[in-house]
């Protein structure tokens, strides 16, 4: 019988293991052999280069403005997405005025493509007319090219990418708080126990898995959220706004340079497996469950 | 205890007016002819022509339809992958079982989007591309969903599992009857995720189609975005609330459905 | 039945289906053996382009019932190029594609198309090859093979708000002829407010994108080579290259020309908004501006330093190599059609890119256009005096270090010179395998 069941549970199993091997393992696996091997073109074959794509990849000072961009875009989107996802969800979740519409508007962004909502973007950052220097020269402030401006142009594109998100994770934090047993709400009031003080105490080690949760969320679309960045500056300028996804695409679809594009890949990988790996192993201990 | 004061409400009507500007901008642009789409005359008067213009750029109609079919297929291909794989996972002890669920977390952390390259030559050799099975295949199987189900599964009391067996049920009847309905919560979650991500994908299947046939929403709107003439944000704007809008309207009527659904979620 | 019947019936089918086969396979076949293309196309201009070419695609398979033609829309050129040679490696290329004409280097190295040399025969097949604008066959020829056919060109135009003149005091229908002149007007007609915040630019050149295709305004007019023919040197760190961006630099360091990186699809707004008095726009804005500028204006040639000239830009037919001779004839055939000059009239009119041909300008339709709308004839004027887009072996790479350096140069962040020896640097690495 045990046997039985042993093949009953590959059985299952099969399905989802079979396609997750064909299009998520092997293609890594692919990739990461391609990676030592040139680029092939026309009618050149690949050739052995061993550690020479990497070699490329550690001398090319675009790579590591793309890692550098990217650890700034991540290490901002992150907090700001889940910690205004947080509040959102507890303003939601009172009997605040229009709930209703409180609740659509901040979900709102998460139903629009990203390449329609970047080209209103680009709008709002134009310079002279755009809706953000029309409301700044109301202020008196001083007009900039907010996009074409490398100093400024990766923060208008973490904005967007704050602004994408946030509504997302809401969701999940307004229905984590909605699971809450109320009558801890009426023993804390009894007790005379402040907002903060409940929530610190009580709200947020319960809503730990939540976070959990929306942290892998939010950590994979720290690397995986370029689409914007087509739209609004390409990279510029002189690469202020470049990120590893897109940097990856540029080497491979627009270069054609597909070993070295392997290479870009095959560090993405290692940086979101080790990311990941943290964030189980680690994080994991803390989170209370039931 | 634990009104709302007056701030709050403040801060969260400011926040809410800041993130719904972009819709009120492009319900304004859409509606407006284009001299009026960077100034805010309240007195400027209405047209339809963007959206006729928006309409004959592009078949949108057919985008559409390419859009619904394929988050239908791939949300419906996931969700039985996952059930199947879950159920697996949560019920049954097997050797090989912990090296099997440490694959399925790899996934967690590759995405498809990253090995694009590899995954346009397996679609090319399996003569699959510029269709939607393509666009969908890589996302069959879901990590995420065989993450979240598992977690569901194992938290089942397995005094229902023996009362349906002693009524002669087997592993699948089991399966449908008394797992399925427990985790329903979790599977509107998932649904919730998965028909938003695949909604608004757009660099995979830009890559993997090529024609009207199997190219959706996202990628059609692309024909807005790098025209040499420059941005034309009348038409954009029109053509996004064509193709958001129906998904708009459904969350606007579905919201408390959603959001209560989540209500007895395992997702605590 | 029995078998005698049995054995009858099998031989009258059989009998059957020969002489069918044999019908089907002899030279007074129908239709049936018809030659399918693909054929790729990109759109880059608004209106409704897919319609013009599927109308293009079925008047040609009218006159040529023997080809079936299926036309792509797929996206913009960079997509485009994308999907063509992704489907190249994959071994199904489109049979045809229009493709940018500075793609002709990655395409030759990518192994992907063929000359069109090979299917000229005739006399009248040479003249056709001949009827174009020399200025166009620049970037579809190298090694002494043609590559590319062109089909949807353009140059670099400068627009000029009329009324903007007026108000300045410049006369509205004299635009600046130099560089010197340039600047003049361009402090004129620069505005500010009470504040000194500007509130109209005297000029505005994009640099968002692909900045160096507006560098080539410059360089050319100061009559400095970028690449060589053969698409394997380029030649930044020279004194008049660096001379160009500077003056380009300068331009905003004296506060009549945009600060920063400017943005290229936001540029024919901000000159509808009056926002800026001249612009630099490909001459395919031309409808664009027409229709939505609430104001008169003009267009003319860019202004000279050391001589005049423009980049020519825009797309080439090309012929992919993976399909069968008789696919590739059919696409000659198509291309040759397309480009006659009753076509490229048309769709000069329709689109606003340039004719590729004088025939085509001659041409009673043209004619008559251009008189009523003689800003339509400003880029072929400038033909002439124009020069070949750049383009290099491993183009895109190539073309990356020049964008970064002329953004570098333009947002302060390098000088020009640093700028310029640092992207010839970087070019020189990428080209090195392909001396």
């Amino acid at each position: 019988m045990k046997t039985r069941a042993w093949v009953h549970a590959w059985l299952l199993l099969a399905p989802a293991l079979v396609l997750l091997a064909t299009f998520t393992h092997w293609p890594a696996f692919a990739t990461f052999v391609d990676s030592f091997y040139s680029t092939p073109k026309g009618a050149r074959a690949a050739v052995w280069v061993g550690l020479e794509n990497y070699q490329t990849l550690w001398d090319d000072p675009v790579f590591w403005k793309a890692v550098r961009n990217n650890l700034i875009f991540a290490g901002a989107t992150i907090p700001l997405s889940i910690g205004l996802a947080l509040v959102m969800a507890l303003w939601v979740n009172e009997r605040i005025t229009g709930r209703a519409f409180l609740r659509m508007a901040y979900f709102t962004p998460t139903v629009l493509p990203m390449i329609a909502v970047a080209n209103i973007w680009l709008f709002f950052f134009t310079p002279q007319y755009g809706l953000l220097e029309q409301v700044l020269s109301l202020f008196g402030a001083k007009p900039h090219n907010w996009l074409g401006d490398p100093s400024t142009a990766l923060a208008c594109i973490t904005v967007v990418a704050v602004w994408k998100e946030a509504g997302f994770f809401m969701i999940f934090y307004l229905a984590a708080l909605q699971t809450l047993n109320p009558s801890l709400r009426e023993a804390a009031a009894i007790e005379g126990a402040s907002r903060w003080f409940f929530f610190r105490r009580v709200q947020w080690p319960l809503l730990m898995p939540t976070t959990l949760f929306v942290l892998v969320n939010a950590v994979i679309n720290g690397f995986r959220m370029v689409d914007h960045v087509f739209i609004l500056t390409r990279g510029g300028p002189d690469n202020a706004t470049i990120l590893l996804l897109y940097h990856l695409y540029e080497v491979g679809f627009k270069f054609w340079d597909t070993a070295y594009a392997s290479a870009i890949t095959v560090v993405l990988v290692a940086v979101l497996a080790s990311v990941s790996l943290f964030q189980f192993f680690v994080l994991d201990k803390r989170v209370h469950y039931k | 205890m634990n009104e709302p004061t007056k701030l709050d409400t403040f801060a969260a009507w400011l926040l809410a007016l800041l993130w719904i500007l972009p819709l009120v901008y492009a319900v304004w642009t859409a509606f407006h002819a284009p001299e009026y789409s960077t100034r805010f005359a309240l007195d400027a008067p209405l047209t339809l022509d963007n959206f006729r213009r928006a309409w004959e750029a592009a078949p949108f109609a057919r985008y559409f339809v390419n859009t619904i079919a394929l988050v239908t297929m791939i949300l419906a291909v996931q969700l039985v992958l996952a059930t199947l794989a879950a159920f697996a996972f949560a019920r049954y002890d097997f050797r090989g079982k912990d090296i099997a669920f440490a694959l399925v977390l790899v996934q967690l952390m590759i995405m498809p989007d990253i090995l694009l390259v590899e995954n346009y030559r397996t679609m090319a050799k399996l003569g699959l591309v510029d269709t939607l099975l393509a666009i969908g295949l890589p996302y069959f199987a879901s990590a995420f969903a065989i993450f979240l189900l598992r977690q569901t599964f194992m938290g089942i009391p397995k005094e229902l599992d023996e009362a349906a067996r002693v009524e002669g049920a087997n592993a699948m009847q089991i399966l449908w009857r008394v797992y399925v309905p427990i985790a329903r919560p979790v599977y509107t979650a998932f649904a919730l995720v998965s028909v938003s991500y695949h909604w608004n994908n757009f660099l995979w299947p830009l890559i993997i189609t090529n024609s009207v046939n199997a190219r959706p929403l996202t990628v059609g709107l692309q024909v807005f975005s790098s025209v040499d003439q420059g941005v034309d944000w009348s038409v954009i704007t029109a053509a996004t609330l064509m193709t958001s809008g129906p998904l708009l309207i459904a969350f606007l009527l579905f919201q408390r459905q959603f959001v209560q659904s989540f209500m007895r979620a395992g997702i605590k | 039945m029995d078998r005698k019947t049995f054995n009858r019936a099998a031989l009258a089918t059989l009998a059957t289906f020969a002489g069918a086969s044999i019908g089907w396979g002899s030279a007074y076949a129908q239709p049936q053996a018809q030659t399918e293309i693909s054929f790729f196309f990109p759109v880059a201009v608004g209106g409704p382009i897919a319609k013009y070419i599927d109308g293009l695609s079925a008047d040609f398979m009218k006159a040529y019932p023997a080809i079936k033609v299926t036309s792509i829309y797929s996206g913009t050129y960079q997509e485009t190029i994308v999907k063509a040679l992704t489907a190249h490696k994959s071994g199904t290329p489109p049979v045809t594609s229009v493709l940018l004409s500075t793609d002709m280097f990655t395409l030759i190295d990518e192994d992907a198309i063929v000359p069109i040399d090979g299917f000229v025969k005739t006399a009248d097949d040479k003249a056709w090859m001949n009827s174009f604008y020399k200025a166009f066959m620049l970037n579809s020829q190298t090694g002494g093979k043609t590559w590319g056919i062109p089909f949807q060109r353009s140059t670099v135009v400068m627009y000029w708000n009329k009324e903007a003149f007026k108000e300045a005091g410049l006369d509205p229908n004299k635009a600046p002829q130099t560089w010197a002149e340039l600047k003049d007007y361009a402090t004129k007609l620069t505005k500010k407010d009470a504040s000194g915040k500007v509130t109209q630019w005297g000029v505005q050149i994009p640099s968002s994108g692909f900045p160096y295709w507006l560098f080539q305004i410059l360089t050319t007019t100061n009559d400095a080579v970028l690449m060589n023919d053969a698409g394997n040197a380029v030649k930044f760190d020279d004194p008049k290259v660096i001379e160009a961006l500077q003056y380009w630099v300068d331009l905003g360091k004296a506060g009549v020309h945009p600060p920063g990186v400017v943005e290229w699809g936001t540029t024919p707004k901000d000159f509808f908004e009056r926002k800026a008095a001249i612009v630099f726009t490909t001459t395919g804005n031309l409808t664009n501006v027409k229709n939505n500028a609430k104001f008169d204006f003009g267009v003319g040639m860019i202004p000279g330093n050391k001589r005049k000239g423009s980049p020519t830009g825009g797309g080439n037919f090309y012929i992919f190599k993976k399909s069968t001779p008789a696919q590739q004839e059919a696409a000659f055939q198509f291309v040759k059609w397309i480009t006659q000059p009753e076509r490229a009239a048309q769709w000069s009119m329709e689109t606003g890119y340039v004719a590729v041909s004088e025939a085509a300008y001659k041409t009673d339709a043209l004619l008559k256009y251009g008189r009523d709308f003689p800003q339509a004839l400003v880029a072929r004027d400038q033909l002439p005096y124009s020069v070949a887009e750049f383009s290099t072996h491993d183009n895109q790479r190539v073309t990356k270090a020049l964008n970064d350096g002329l953004q570098a140069a333009l947002t302060g962040t390098k000088t020009p010179a640093q700028a310029m020896k640092d992207a010839q640097a970087e070019a020189d690495r990428v080209l090195r395998s392909y001396k």
